[in-house]
């Protein structure tokens, strides 16, 4: 064994170092670890129960760890029709979730109000929260959802990780 | 007791107004002062111990314009009583039967917050579906499907919905079903 070890080549660890950007491997850990909010508001929460149980098994995207507090996720599934009477609600619980968050309008409801054209009937949960992913159906099978979700972490690879951090946050800064 | 001596006790108790039988079902048209009495009559004397339903009709642009109908069943012969009876525009309070049936508080609570008919005794008559603070009665025949804009600062709003060129809204034509519906169109 030589006197000095070189500094740039170790046999001991060969192997176990990964060379990557940060805003890559944060994308990475983000996308395969969403928390779901779920807003399960009529008959779409039926089949987002149905993709968390265990013939779709939304763990198979990690994203199984529905919690109920939006203060612990990562990305509300609004799933049925949002009525005007529920609508700030959705809000508020979407105000309260931290950065970086995602929204997915599951279902024909959530993206456009769908067969509800009434004075009840909030045209879109988009008119209130941005929306990242729409899914269409009423009400969507599984497959979409887990299709929807698939997209979802596509579009957060894409995202510059560290820029987009807190970018609310410092948009309410300079307003 | 079988309807028809139910029917027979209430006229002669009763100012019946008119008495309709279609398909087995009985109806009758009473004057809406006596509908506590009755409802009192029935659920005692007559045994018609639950009350399936309380509804109201706009008939717009009649006078009296609206119309209250209550549903009373009968568990001894299973035997079944529709009460009608009109209330007009300018006067729009009708005595409440919640105190003879328990189940008549949140029925009534609907037929307020649905058609503004307000009940004199009603120990809670508050807004059911919508909030409180929604201006209009949107199960009028006045009042649009679209709906109207309005708002109560933090607790809901509304805007108007169009009705027209959404993509669940089917072309009126001679065409066939599958041409007419949204999906069979080009998106523009």
């Amino acid at each position: 064994m030589p006197a000095e070890a070189p500094v740039a080549y170790d046999s001991k660890i060969e192997g176990n170092v990964i060379i990557t950007r940060i805003d890559a491997a944060m994308n990475w850990m983000r996308k395969n670890s969403l928390w779901p909010m779920p807003m399960g508001l009529a008959c779409c929460a039926i089949e987002l129960m149905a993709t968390g149980a265990s013939r779709f098994d939304i763990a198979r995207f990690g994203a199984e760890v529905m919690r109920f507090s939006p203060r612990q996720s990562d990305v509300m599934i609004v799933a049925g029709t949002v009525t005007y009477k529920m609508a700030l609600a959705v809000k508020r619980i979407w105000d309260q979730m931290c950065e970086p968050k995602w929204c997915i309008a599951m279902g024909a409801c959530a993206s456009t109000g769908g067969m509800y054209r009434s004075y009840a009937v909030l045209q879109g949960i988009d008119q209130l929260i941005p929306v990242d992913v729409y899914i269409s159906g009423c009400p969507p099978r599984p497959e979409a959802l887990l299709e929807g979700l698939m997209r979802l972490q596509r579009k957060i690879d894409t995202e510059p990780a560290l820029h987009d951090q807190k970018k609310q946050f410092f948009a309410e800064l300079r307003a | 007791m079988a309807i028809a001596d139910a029917v027979r006790a209430l006229e002669g108790k009763f100012k019946i107004l008119a008495k309709t039988e279609f398909r087995g079902e009985t109806t009758l048209t009473i004057e809406r002062e006596a509908i506590h009495d009755l409802a009192l009559f029935c659920r005692d004397d007559l045994g018609f111990t639950y009350l399936v339903d309380v509804s109201s009709v706009d008939y717009f642009g009649e006078e009296p314009r609206f119309e209250m109908v209550y549903e009373l069943v009968q568990f001894e012969k299973n035997e079944h009583l529709r009460v009608k009876f009109r209330v007009s525009e300018d006067d729009l309070t009708v005595p409440t039967v919640s105190d003879v049936w328990p189940t008549a508080d949140w029925h009534e609570r609907e037929v307020f917050d649905m058609m503004g008919i307000r009940f004199n005794g009603h120990p809670d008559l508050r807004r059911i579906l919508m909030w409180e603070g929604y201006p209009y009665y949107p199960l009028r025949k006045d009042f649009p499907l679209a709906g109207r804009p309005s708002d109560v600062p933090g607790v809901a709003f509304t805007k108007a919905a169009p009705l027209e060129g959404g993509p669940f809204v089917t072309v009126p034509s001679t065409a066939t079903t599958k041409d007419r519906e949204p999906r069979a169109r080009p998106l523009s």
